[in-house]
């Protein structure tokens, strides 16, 4: 079968769905491979690149369509595109299928599959393939350059001839992928990093990338990220209040925002006040990666930078990924490649939409003729559940309570088996005649003595042990050796025997234990 | 010779070889021990030879030299990896030879029993020692030598199964004949009917058939044990040729026989206590063979094993500082010791830290990587046991896990239903990122499946343990 790549009709769109190195990996799987000609000019990559990779180029968009089976691309197709499909081919995009009613219409009357990439569920098996992942990566670290590009100082402290420079104060709001990714750019460019999450599991891990957690004095049962997929969802009025104190007391202190907050189908919250935006230093920038559904702050405009009043710049735009078009469309076309493979168990080059697999199920939109969207939910939870609450730490008074009741007990448990130990040798002693109790109690002895010494051989040299303790076992040699000089001949043979067995042992034994002793060397 | 020096040549042997044990409290210490063992054999043996009693000598010696030479060229010829079969077929001679010993105390005992008065007086030795004996003594002898030849025939079919389980003639999986453990049960019920009986009429058969018995249990309960369960086994079996040896002691009134049983069966005694603390499982139910029931549906396993090849691996270990290494049972079947012990010398020059965590069951031996990781001359002060790396994983940039399984389970921490639950593994899913070197996709030995190979840090190695090795080997320089 044939995959193909249009050029992105979208205004301002760089990325390309396909690349020469995904195209070589995708041709391993089976495919053809085709590309509108000119498709990754605006991401860096020239027809003549393709070409060496073995891709066909095609020059219109209407012949790519006519002529492949899958149809790879990034932005949500118009009307005008979805015309071009038709029964039984594949579509692999961006879809927005919950806002995109149309859309899906369109491709279910002209019966073909389309599979949305947003639509991948967010387990482990399919991180691979998660493309909102790998572009809020991306959209986080540009936010934090954009950012540093309309800031007029630098991100790290610096005491110079010149003077003292102090660090830049960035606050991250909303600690996912993209969040991170902020946080890491910004700690590495050397500014104190602050960030927030309504999320308390995600503490551990933005203390991971080297930035300050910001608690809140909010007693209320805080959200598992684990019954939401992992995503955030609405929180309390009480939760919200709690959060705008606290980011008010922030708000004159911080130079960048970078602000990341969005709930799956919903508007984005508010976050950031017109008054914390007031309360803000002169120059300071506002990074306001929700600005696609609204903004976390009200005063962003989508796709534009503004400078307010008293001189905060806010930047809304959308196009991150878009602006850095060869990083994302290497990742994104990378996605798609992971995609084919799920979709290609045999590597025939054939599609095999399995739509028993929940992650080909969770992002299939239509399918042959059917709308298959919303999916139903998947049968793995995206994320562990909440811990429990570790064990407390104990007092040094507990502590040594317990101490004292297991020493007791030890010495109790010690007493009952001398005493009982006593009595069975009493009892022994009893019944037995003397000659027997002499050896009896050399037996015992020897037993203990074994007990004590043993305790102390170290773990290593277990095997050594066995060898040593399986040579001297062969003492039963004595035995024989007494016996050999009787007078009848099949206690000789029987003796003879022993012997015989009992020499190979002592000599294996030995030597062997001596052999692997000789190995243990220290460094 | 006078007894006296038996006796005082006794005592010696018997320090000497408390302090043979003792010493291999350390590695360097240990290096003199086996000297201790091997003098105190000796003067015993000497002491024996001419002490009263003995005779034909040159038979005897004969036969201790032909011994030797076979035990020489044994010894000098296995693997290393080969030990744990050693082991368990030399534990088949002891058996086998305490149950010759205790046959001839019988005779001997009716041989001297059928003597007049005057022809016992003419007595010497062992013989003249059981014409002392009266009514009651000679009662507790009849007991003693049963005793010792019932362990030692446990101990000798046990050892032969154990030898053809370890050494793959025998498979490794445990079967047991219809009927299990009823089978033992009636097996150790005859045998005790068959001493009643034999303490009554003093006849052979009664003994023969309590043997036959004994062979038995030792053939059926150790086929009935499966392959990982190895080092409990070959180190009950260790105590048992111990105990065997102190029972023979008892039955021909030699001291240093008791005192070295006695020895022997402690240490293989604690040494099978060990083993099964470490594996959380208690004595009986080892012996008995298979893993309890569940106590209910095990937990779910999500996500997927993600492969990596060795490009992978060596650029993350070229990125590391911290390296562990553990090893199990597959390093020791694919022979990959070598390997491990080179790409440990290349990441050591290289100026990182690795160790080597060691769990106390890995391996079909105790103490079975540690030898085997000698071998290699890895050396000793860089491979710990598991409390004593356990709290370092999660500092660790790199652990690989190679050809082990149920010892670094999670699910015997995560898991209350596992079978495995409760039991001490090694915590490597800490470390940041793990590797997995294993042949394929199946599960352990328990049966288990492992939740470490999906998690979200761990990849897996696929391919043979070392092969995988050597091609990681030439991108590490």
């Amino acid at each position: 079968m044939k995959i193909g790549t249009p050029k992105e009709i979208f205004e301002g769109e760089n990325r390309v769905a396909m690349t020469p190195d995904s195209a070589k990996q995708l041709q391993k799987l089976g495919y053809e491979c085709a590309i509108e000609s000119g498709a990754g000019v605006a991401a860096g990559f020239s027809d003549a690149t393709y070409e060496a990779a073995g891709v066909e180029i095609i020059k219109t968009a209407a012949d790519l369509w006519a002529d492949v089976d899958i149809v790879a691309k990034v932005r949500q197709p118009n009307a005008d595109e979805l015309e071009l499909l038709t029964k039984g081919k594949t579509l692999i995009s961006f879809f927005n299928p919950a806002g995109n009613e149309e859309g899906m219409e369109l491709a279910k009357s002209k019966g073909a599959n389309v599979i949305a990439m947003e639509m991948v569920p967010r387990i482990s098996r399919a991180q691979k393939m998660d493309a909102l992942s790998s572009m809020a990566n991306i959209a986080g670290y540009r936010a934090v350059i954009e950012a540093g590009n309309n800031f007029g100082r630098f991100f790290t402290g610096q005491i110079t001839a010149a003077g003292k420079v102090p660090p830049a104060k960035v606050l991250v709001v909303g600690a996912g992928v993209a969040g991170l990714a902020a946080i890491g750019t910004s700690t590495s460019l050397g500014a104190i990093t602050l960030a927030f999450d309504v999320r308390p599991e995600v503490a551990e891990q933005v203390e991971s990338m080297g930035a300050e957690f910001v608690y809140l004095d909010f007693e209320e049962e805080q959200q598992d990220g684990a019954s939401t997929g992992g995503y955030a969802s609405v929180s309390s009025p009480e939760f919200r209040e709690a959060q705008l104190a606290k980011f008010r007391e922030l708000a004159p202190e911080v130079d960048i925002v970078i602000t990341t907050a969005l709930i799956p189908n919903r508007e984005a919250p508010e976050l950031w006040t017109e008054d914390m935006v007031a309360a803000m230093k002169p120059g300071s920038v506002i990074v306001d990666l929700a600005a696609e559904k609204g903004g976390n702050c009200k005063l962003t405009v989508a796709d534009e930078k503004i400078v307010t009043e008293n001189g905060v710049t806010i930047i809304g735009y959308t196009d991150f990924p878009s602006r850095m078009a060869a990083q994302s469309s290497s990742l994104y076309a990378t996605n798609i490649r992971h995609m084919m493979a799920d979709l290609t168990p045999e590597k025939d080059g054939q599609v095999n939409h399995n739509m028993e697999d929940d992650v080909i199920r969770g992002a299939t939109v239509t399918f042959e003729g059917d709308i298959t969207f919303p999916p139903p939910p998947p049968k793995v939870q995206a994320i562990a559940a909440q811990k429990k609450p570790e064990v407390k730490e104990l007092t040094p008074e507990e502590k040594r309570e317990q101490e004292i009741a297991a020493f007791k007990a030890q010495t109790k448990q010690q007493v009952t088996l001398l005493t009982v130990g006593a009595v069975l040798m009493l009892g022994v002693g009893l019944i037995a005649p003397a000659s027997f109790m002499q050896h009896f109690i050399v037996f015992v002895l020897a037993v203990f003595v074994g007990f004590q010494v043993i305790w102390n051989v170290s773990h290593s040299l277990h095997t050594p042990l066995m060898a040593v303790t399986n040579a001297i076992s062969s003492i039963i040699i004595l035995g024989a050796l007494m016996q050999i000089g009787s007078g009848s001949f099949l206690v000789i043979l029987l003796a003879a025997l022993s012997v015989f067995m009992a020499g190979i042992n002592i000599f294996g034994g030995f030597l062997v234990t001596r052999r692997m002793l000789a190995m243990f060397q220290k460094s | 010779m006078e007894f006296g020096f038996t006796t005082a040549a006794y005592v010696v042997a018997a320090v000497l070889f408390i302090l043979s044990l003792g010493g291999l409290s350390g590695q360097e210490s240990a290096k003199r021990a086996v000297w201790y063992g091997i003098v105190g054999m000796g003067l015993a043996v000497f002491a024996t030879l001419i002490g009263p009693g003995a005779g034909l000598w040159w038979l005897s010696i004969i036969l201790i030299v032909a011994g030797g030479l076979i035990g020489f060229q044994l010894a000098s010829k296995v693997e290393m990896t080969q030990m744990p079969e050693l082991v368990a077929g030399m534990h088949a001679l002891v058996g086998l030879a305490a149950v010759f010993v205790g046959f001839n105390a019988h005779f001997e005992l009716g041989r001297v029993l059928l003597m007049d008065d005057a022809a016992k007086k003419t007595l010497e030795g062992f013989a003249a020692l059981l014409a002392k004996k009266d009514g009651v003594e000679i009662n507790i002898l009849r007991v003693e030598a049963a005793l010792g030849i019932w362990i030692g025939a446990v101990t000798f079919t046990g050892s032969v199964i154990a030898y053809g389980k370890l050494s793959g003639k025998v498979t490794s999986a445990a079967t047991k004949l219809p009927g299990g453990h009823i089978l033992n049960a009636s097996a150790a019920a005859l045998s005790f009917l068959c001493l009643i009986w034999y303490l009554n009429s003093g006849g052979f058969f009664p003994l023969l058939l309590l043997t036959i018995a004994a062979l038995f249990i030792g053939y059926h309960l150790i086929m009935g044990i499966g392959g990982a369960d190895m080092p409990v086994v070959v180190s009950m079996l260790n105590s048992y040729s111990g105990w065997a040896a102190a029972a023979i002691g008892f039955s021909l009134g030699n001291d240093l026989l008791i005192v070295v049983g006695a020895l022997v069966g402690s240490s293989g005694a604690i040494l099978s206590y060990i083993m099964c603390k470490a594996m959380n499982r208690s004595f009986v139910s080892v012996i008995l063979g298979g893993f309890g029931g569940a106590a209910g549906p095990a937990m779910e396993v999500e996500g997927e094993q993600i492969a990596i090849d060795a490009e992978g691996v060596a650029t993350a270990l070229d990125e590391a500082d911290s390296v562990i290494i553990i090893p199990g049972y597959g390093m020791a079947v694919a022979q990959a010791q070598q390997n491990v012990a080179e790409l440990t010398r290349r990441l050591r020059a290289k100026g990182k830290n690795v160790r080597f965590a060691i769990h106390p069951v890995a391996g079909r031996l105790p103490g079975h990587m540690n030898v085997l990781l000698a071998e290699a001359k890895v050396p000793y002060d860089i491979v710990m046991e598991m409390d004593e790396i356990n709290d370092d994983f999660p500092e660790t940039d790199v652990a690989i896990v190679i050809g082990s399984n149920d010892i670094v389970n999670p699910a015997a921490q995560e898991d209350p239903n596992s079978p495995i639950a409760g039991m001490p593994v090694l915590e490597c899913w800490k470390a940041k990122q793990v590797f997995v070197s294993k042949r394929g996709q199946g599960t352990g030995y328990s049966g288990i499946e492992n939740p470490l190979f999906y998690k979200e840090n761990t990849r897996m190695f696929y391919g043979d343990a070392k092969a995988s090795l050597d091609t990681l080997l030439t991108m590490i320089n």
